[in-house]
């Protein structure tokens, strides 16, 4: 199982696309662009001060709102690893999957954590915080195939001939 | 010696029996206009530039909100709350998404004979009502609104003219044009084109607008027609009374006379990036649009839209045109709701927007993009003005753009 | 054993007897709706998948009204990529200035009852209005679809929703969806299906419907559902046949939850800022100042929207230094209100009535604020800094509320 640790970075429930990447940066020509404007409603520094391999930690719901995909993109491009939240909106856990972001529930994490901290991560299994352990569940098949194939992109070209199987 | 228009409404205002071209008198202003393109500095240099900030009369002062309606970003919104909050502290009029300010001016405070100061180049369209309307800068327009007054040169000016009646198909716009072409972009600097003669006479108030209203394109303080039964039933018809009614003297010095005969005038264009650059419309035949605008203080009038309309009634917008409508002001687009044409617009497939500057001023409705072109009734054609610097924008008659968003490249009115 | 709507289109178009919820199934699509934001994208990751064609053309609608009209100055790049699309692939069904997507695609006839749809906008929950099961999607899956014309759904729960009675005068359904998104929360009803139902909803118009399909996502929800009927059939311009009859939810279906109200209860409510689901009756609110009013969107910028809108503002005018700004729903909105008069009554009243688009909805123009201003908006969300800064408060509610808040300058309930 893959394992890994990370610093964390702490939003709250309900956090929307538009936070994530207000519409208005939407039309800029790639994710590039875009990824400075990252979170700017709320945290206008946040983009700023992640680092790739970082971790998000939130409440209920991240990622609510709507179906724009610069969304994970964005998020994936300023470098964070993973998402753990008590709850993702839909069309958000898609998009990430298909986008091979890591989005992972779990229900205790962010009543405990501190913004700043590091955790431990074992994929299918757990997540560790200063010496307390947060199961976590793995993703059905029929997703674990798509981040297997390396997003939904490469699973297309795979179906298309373009690329070999690995 | 006599006095031409201009100089007589100097004069009143300086309160000097007689001025002339080189003077300089401090005048009182009676109104001043200023609009979301620059209020917020002006506001700002109140506040804070200011030992003793007071209003000499806020009841001279229009705030006029119609550069970016409804606004396009933070920064504008902030602008304008700035503005609107300045407003309602002082008792200045002020309106917000009900037109094009050289309009609202128009419909409802310009009177002949009066001195008025806007911190809009396009100012110059009060002469149309016999007023003296000039552009200033926002420092100018606080010292006005301070101190209810402020210093002019006197202008020579520059008779044109106007003898005869334009051909059918034959707009004011082009005739404005063609006379812009001939005198050149700085023709006219620091002087006033003062219209007359039969053909001057004989055009409608809002025909009148369109000539003094771009008068500033060929440099020009200002262009003044002589407020005769045309202006005064206009202004009768809106319940104003003159200031004072003036026509020049017969002995007046103009610095140079042109003469045009009306019934010449051809359909034209300007082409990019210069308003000066004048050719008829037919040189100009077959260049592929991206979008079209029927609008602006220039050319957004009931007029323009009957024309347009009457050229849409029955055609589709050309499929990769994007054809904006907009509306010199809340009253023009209700006259063209009672009449029909907003609904022609609509069903032709153009995009008709509420009142207000729009592209003519590159501004948050129908911005074009990288090498995209434009034809337009707006009032400049410059560099980017539009969107995109590499950008181009055609400025043509109403009949001109309406048939060229119909064909999908510019061409006149006749060849649809 | 008893299917619910959503179970009973699914089940059909995979041509399975029954699903159960949880059961991960690949649909046939019916119909895809792609906006001018995304298209870029979804051309980007089409090229890329490497597809040769697209799966059926005329199954495709593009839609241009987030950018429309352009307010900077990139913006047109847009236009000039999906034409370019149109063009390679003889795509027939395009609309560049007719209006906001989800009104284009029931009201042009795209959407029918018991189809499946997908959209690049969250808002595609609309077309349940009229019994189809849509849902938004990101631009791969798009991209992915147009290759292939299939995607795999997960078989959502149901959440019944019944509803009875005749709602107050001055309350619309727009308090109804706002009232249930409160009682559920913002993530109440993830990835589940709503389904509406009762008296109540029975005698709502397909526009009143759409209304509450549009924001079924506020809650979470993946679709929302209504049983067609002769309205929907009208509105479709269509025959029912037995399968469009047949879309309700069987008695003995299973719900995962039943909610039951009266309509009598429901009241003029608001979402305050800056989360859809924090619902106040609109009399709690009374007298709080405002700078803007904004009508208009998927949610509520329809006709009769804009009628309601209309009636509460005839003969009255817009409070000084406050704006009004409207944007009718689409091209045939704006058409038939000026039929009706209602341009007329709101333009004399003092509104600003903008071409139909997204508009101040989606934040790019159209009326956007900055700090310290309050503005009452008929849309479907009041997100941080959705129209303008974070310093912007956003407070939702129905065109009836919203005309009244702009005649007293304050928030108030029509009456």
């Amino acid at each position: 199982m893959e394992q890994f640790t990370g610093r964390v970075w702490v939003l709250g429930d309900d956090i929307d696309t538009d936070i994530i990447i207000p519409t208005e940066y939407l039309a800029l020509k790639t994710i590039e662009d875009m990824k400075q404007y990252g979170f700017s409603p709320l945290r206008p520094e946040l983009a700023g001060q992640i680092r790739e391999g970082d971790i998000i930690v939130a409440g209920k719901n991240f990622g609510c709102g709507s179906s724009r995909e610069q969304a994970p993109e964005v998020i994936k491009a300023l470098g964070i690893k993973c998402i753990f939240a008590k709850s993702f909106a839909r069309i958000f856990f898609r998009n990430s999957i298909n986008n091979g972001l890591l989005l992972i529930e779990q229900p205790d994490l962010y009543d405990d954590i501190k913004e700043g901290d590091r955790i431990s991560v074992t994929l299918g299994q757990e997540v560790v915080y200063q010496g307390r352990k947060y199961p976590i569940a793995s993703l059905p098949d029929n997703l674990l195939e798509i981040i297997n194939a390396g997003g939904l992109v490469k699973a297309m070209r795979k179906r298309n001939g373009l690329d070999e199987r690995p | 010696m006599g006095m031409t228009i201009a100089e007589k409404i100097i004069a009143l205002a300086a309160g000097v029996p007689e001025v002339k071209a080189g003077d300089i008198h401090t005048v009182n202003l009676d109104r001043m206009m200023s609009n979301d393109g620059t209020t917020h500095l002006t506001v700002d240099m109140y506040n804070n530039k200011l030992k003793h900030p007071r209003i000499a009369d806020a009841g001279k002062m229009v705030f006029i909100v119609d550069h970016n309606v409804p606004s396009d970003s933070p920064k504008t919104a902030a602008s304008q709350k700035k503005m609107r909050d300045f407003a309602r502290e002082n008792g200045i009029d002020f309106w917000e998404g009900k037109g094009v300010c050289h309009q609202i001016m128009m419909e409802h405070y310009v009177r002949p004979g009066e001195l008025i100061f806007g911190a809009d180049s396009h100012t110059c369209t009060y002469g149309a009502l016999g007023a003296f309307g000039t552009g200033v800068g926002c420092t100018d327009l606080l010292y006005g609104m301070v101190t209810g007054t402020s210093w002019v040169l006197v202008p020579e000016t520059i008779r044109f003219n106007l003898i005869g009646k334009l051909p059918e198909g034959v707009y004011p716009r082009d005739l404005m044009l063609t006379i812009i072409g001939e005198v050149g972009a700085n023709g006219c600097n620091y002087q006033v084109m003062e219209f007359t003669g039969d053909g001057a006479h004989g055009l409608s108030v809002n025909d009148r607008m369109v000539l003094c209203n771009l008068a500033v394109e060929a440099g020009a303080k200002t262009a003044v027609f002589e407020a005769d039964d045309v202006a005064l039933e206009y202004l009768k018809s809106r319940g104003r009374e003159p200031k004072a009614v003036f026509t020049s003297d017969p002995d007046a010095h103009y610095v140079r006379e042109y003469t045009f005969d009306l019934s010449r005038i051809q359909p034209v264009a300007a082409r990019p990036d210069f308003v000066d650059d004048v050719v008829p419309a037919k040189e100009v035949c077959g260049v592929r649009i991206d979008e079209a605008f029927l609008g602006s203080c220039n050319n957004g009038r009931i007029d323009e839209l009957r024309v347009g309309a009457s050229i849409l009634k029955g055609r589709r917008v050309s499929e990769h045109v994007r054809f904006l409508v907009v509306p010199a002001s809340q009253e023009v687009y209700l006259q063209a709701l009672e009449e029909g044409l907003i609904q022609t617009f609509m069903e032709s497939g153009a995009i008709v927007m509420n009142p207000n500057c729009s592209v003519c001023w590159g501004s948050c409705q129908g911005v074009i993009g990288e090498n995209e072109v434009l034809i337009s009734t707006g009032t400049r054609n410059f560099k980017g003005r539009a969107g995109h610097p590499s950008s181009k924008v055609y400025l043509g008659s109403a009949a001109t753009v309406a048939a060229s968003a119909v064909k999908g490249e510019i061409c006149t009115a006749d060849m649809l | 054993m008893g299917q619910t709507i959503v179970e009973k289109i699914i089940s059909h178009n995979i041509g399975a007897q029954s699903v159960k919820p949880g059961d991960i199934v690949t649909v046939n699509v019916d119909r895809v709706m792609l906006d001018d934001i995304m298209i870029p994208f979804i051309v980007d990751k089409f090229n890329e998948m490497g597809f040769a064609d697209i799966w059926d053309p005329d199954k495709v609608v593009l839609i241009y009204d987030h950018l429309v009209p352009a307010s900077q100055q990139d913006d047109t790049r847009h236009y000039k990529v999906g034409d370019a699309f149109v063009e390679k692939y003889q795509l027939k069904n395009i609309h560049r200035s007719d209006g906001i997507c989800h009104q284009l695609m029931t009201e042009a006839g795209y959407v029918k009852p018991g189809h499946v749809v997908f959209g690049t906008d969250s808002h595609t929950t609309t077309y349940g209005c009229v019994g189809a099961f849509s849902t938004g999607i990101g631009y791969t899956e798009m991209a992915a679809i147009l290759g292939t014309g299939t995607l795999w759904v997960k078989v959502p729960e149901t959440i019944r929703v019944e509803i009875n009675g005749e709602l107050p005068d001055g309350v619309m359904s727009k308090d109804i969806i706002l009232r249930l998104i409160g009682d559920l929360g913002a993530d109440g009803a993830t990835y589940r299906a709503l389904e509406f139902c009762g008296t109540t909803v029975e005698h709502m118009s397909v526009s009143s419907r759409m209304t509450m399909a549009n924001m079924a996502i506020e809650a979470g929800a993946k679709c929302a559902m209504f049983t067609p009927d002769e309205k929907t059939a009208q509105y479709c311009e269509i025959e029912l046949n037995d399968f469009q009859k047949g879309l309700t939810g069987d008695p003995d279906a299973e719900y995962v939850r039943v909610l039951k109200y009266r309509a009598e209860d429901f009241v003029p409510v608001m979402a305050c800022p800056s989360q859809v689901d924090k619902i106040r009756n609109v009399s709690e609110l009374e007298g709080t100042v405002i700078d803007q009013v904004f009508i208009g969107s998927c949610t509520n910028g329809r006709l009769e929207d804009l009628q309601a809108a209309a009636k509460v503002l005839e003969g009255r005018h817009v409070a000084p230094f406050v704006k009004l700004i409207v944007t009718p729903a689409s091209r045939r909105v704006y058409e038939d209100a000026i039929a009706c008069g209602a341009i007329r009554t709101l333009v004399e009243a003092g509104a600003i009535v903008t071409h139909p688009g997204c508009g101040l909805c989606c934040g790019r123009t159209g009326g956007i604020l900055s700090d310290g201003e309050r503005v009452v908006a008929t849309n479907n969300r009041n997100f941080l800094g959705r129209m303008g800064t974070s310093k912007v408060e956003i407070y939702l509610a129905s065109p009836a509320t919203a005309a009244a808040c702009a005649i007293a300058g304050t928030i108030t309930a029509a009456r």
